[in-house]
């Protein structure tokens, strides 16, 4: 700290006069930075660019040897031909009803119980918060046997259901939550009490305002794996009509092998909400990703 | 119980039924499985003690499929984090122009399993893809990237280490930015280089983000099934196959339904998963550095 005061008053005085040295220091460091980020951005992006341009290539583009890189007639017959190959719009919904089902479940039941966690007395407080986060810990894929042998027992396959039931509350939002809950200035929840405020009303009116960035956090994440599922919707479903648009792509990807753009015009419109979540609500994103990992 | 002790428990109640259900009971179950034979029938109903885990364990496939499933995780977290550190510190200062580039480095980010498994098919394919259009103007042979014991397993590798820069650099990105300003401008004045700093004080001070992502990467790897899936199936002749695949093989594909053995391999990946957690907290937590 004392080194940080002391060198101060020193980086003002000393500045203007030296920093023509630097400076072309500096900005030959930022051509080096700036052409191994153009380099890097080329091989990070050329997966995206080939997606989205892909879908708009005729075959006699993409499927071309060598292939062309920039397409040379533009075309949407891929966006009408996946709608043909698979029931691209039936799946489009069933995604968005399962994903956006489990979102509000997980968020609702995520709110309740941190704020039994954190605002309510409770018995045996310390092993059910452990139990929220053993469920953390345990790979769903070393549990999905007996799950699936529930659903098939159950005449749940190929169901709404089945696609949403085992997700319907986590641990993450609990955990994510409660820490957001816990730094909840004190002072504003004993006025609310003060004013005769009682649980529902601190909550829904007070609290929950407040916590909007927490929980716009919780709903992305959750809504961004819920989409993306791909090992339990292929266990659970196998009529196209009840299938996920993720099953969706990987029956294109089966059955067009030698019509690339049509695949990609899928994986284009699978794409669209997950890519604005990714770019509009990038903030609230890295607040969930990291918890627990950055303080 | 006081009144809000049991409301408490109320508030808990919607959580803990979906747990106990989906969660606790099949772990439960996964277990009782995994001691279970089948019968004439193909129901899983006949106790059979430990025989499946003997046979899981005896079973040649078993040390192919450990292999296979360590050399998935080593060729994909170390380099996945290694160069989503290299972009983090190349963006760290936003240059002019450029800030749109953090976003657009996040777009992986976007991709599921099966969106980034297909468009790989495709940039994979051996006649008309773009990995072989490198390989060629380079003067090589043309590879057949997916159904080749050598390259099946990188090109997965590759899938998922693109797939994973978006999360790993947004994470880092989120760590550097909580390193305190104060220690850049000491070292600055000190005549440390960008360099230096990145070394001494950088990577130094996010090791505790580093090591987040390496248990994080570590685990996602290892429950990795749709890439796998959707570029080779496990093959060519099992050289894919990872534990979580060959859970995937034993009990569901192609009509198989051996759930005991199944669930004697789910028991592994569970203690797999659980024994790297531990391992990792043991030995790099001392290494790591706490604020």
């Amino acid at each position: 700290m004392s080194v940080v005061t002391q060198s101060r008053p020193a980086r003002t005085a000393g500045g203007r006069a030296s920093q023509a040295r630097p400076r072309r220091r500096v900005s030959a460091g930022r051509v080096g930075r700036v052409l191994a980020l153009l380099l890097l951005a080329v091989m990070v992006l050329f997966p995206v660019y080939y997606t989205v341009v892909g879908s708009v290539m005729g075959p006699g583009d993409i499927a071309s040897s060598p292939p062309s890189l920039i397409p040379h007639v533009l075309t949407f017959d891929n966006y009408r031909g996946v709608f043909h190959a698979i029931p691209l719009g039936r799946q489009y919904f069933n995604s968005t009803l399962v994903a956006v089902t489990i979102t509000v479940a997980q968020v609702v039941c995520a709110v309740l119980s941190a704020y039994a966690f954190v605002f309510l007395a409770m018995p045996f407080r310390r092993a059910f918060f452990a139990l929220f986060m053993l469920t953390l810990m345990v790979p769903w894929e070393a549990i999905i046997i007996p799950n699936y042998l529930f659903m098939a027992e159950h005449q749940l396959r190929n169901n709404y259901l089945a696609l949403m039931l085992p997700f319907l509350a986590g641990g993450f939002g609990t955990f994510l939550l409660r820490q957001s809950f816990r730094s909840f200035p004190v002072e504003l929840r004993d006025a609310a009490t003060l004013d005769g405020a009682g649980h529902a009303r601190f909550l829904l009116q007070i609290l929950l305002p407040l916590s909007r960035p927490a929980l716009a956090s919780v709903a992305i994440f959750v809504f961004l794996s819920a989409w993306n599922q791909f090992f339990w919707p292929l266990l659970v479903t196998d009529s196209p009509k009840m299938q996920t648009l993720q099953i969706g792509l990987s029956s294109l990807n089966d059955a067009e092998q030698a019509n690339p753009g049509l695949i990609l015009a899928g994986v284009t419109m699978a794409l669209i909400p997950t890519a604005l979540l990714v770019a509009l609500g990038q903030r609230f994103l890295v607040r969930g990703l990291t918890a627990g990992a950055v303080r | 119980m006081g009144r809000e002790r049991l409301l408490s428990l109320a508030l808990l109640l919607p959580s803990l039924a979906v747990f106990a259900l989906f969660l606790f009971w099949p772990l439960v179950r996964t277990f009782r499985l995994s001691t279970t034979g089948q019968d004439l029938f193909g129901r899983a109903n006949r106790s059979v003690g430990l025989a499946n885990f003997k046979a899981v364990l005896h079973d040649p496939e078993f040390t192919r499929v450990l292999g296979v499933t360590a050399g998935y995780v080593l060729l994909t977290v170390l380099p996945s984090i290694l160069l989503a550190l290299l972009l983090a510190l190349l963006l760290q200062h936003p240059l002019s122009g450029l800030r749109v580039l953090r976003s657009a480095f996040a777009m992986p980010f976007a991709y599921s399993v099966a969106a980034a498994s297909v468009v790989f098919a495709a940039l994979f394919n051996p006649a008309i893809g773009i990995a072989n259009y490198l390989v060629t103007s380079l003067g090589f042979a043309p590879v057949d990237w997916l159904t080749k014991p050598g390259t099946a397993l990188i090109s997965i590798a590759i899938t998922t280490i693109w797939m994973s820069l978006g999360y790993n650099m947004l994470v880092l990105l989120a760590g550097i930015g909580g390193v305190d300003e104060q220690l850049y401008e000491a070292a600055r004045l000190d005549g440390a280089g960008t360099l230096r700093i990145a070394w001494s004080i950088t990577i130094p001070m996010i090791t505790p983000t580093l090591f987040f992502l390496v248990v994080v990467d570590t685990i996602h790897a290892l429950q990795s099934f749709g890439q796998i899936h959707l570029l080779t199936r496990g093959g060519p002749t099992g050289h894919t196959t990872t534990l979580v695949y060959w859970i995937y093989h034993t009990a569901f594909a192609n009509g198989a339904s051996d759930y005991g053995t199944g669930s004697a391999q789910a028991i592994v990946l569970l203690v797999v998963v659980i024994a790297v957690t531990a391992i990792q907290f043991g030995v790099l937590e001392r290494k790591v550095f706490y604020r």
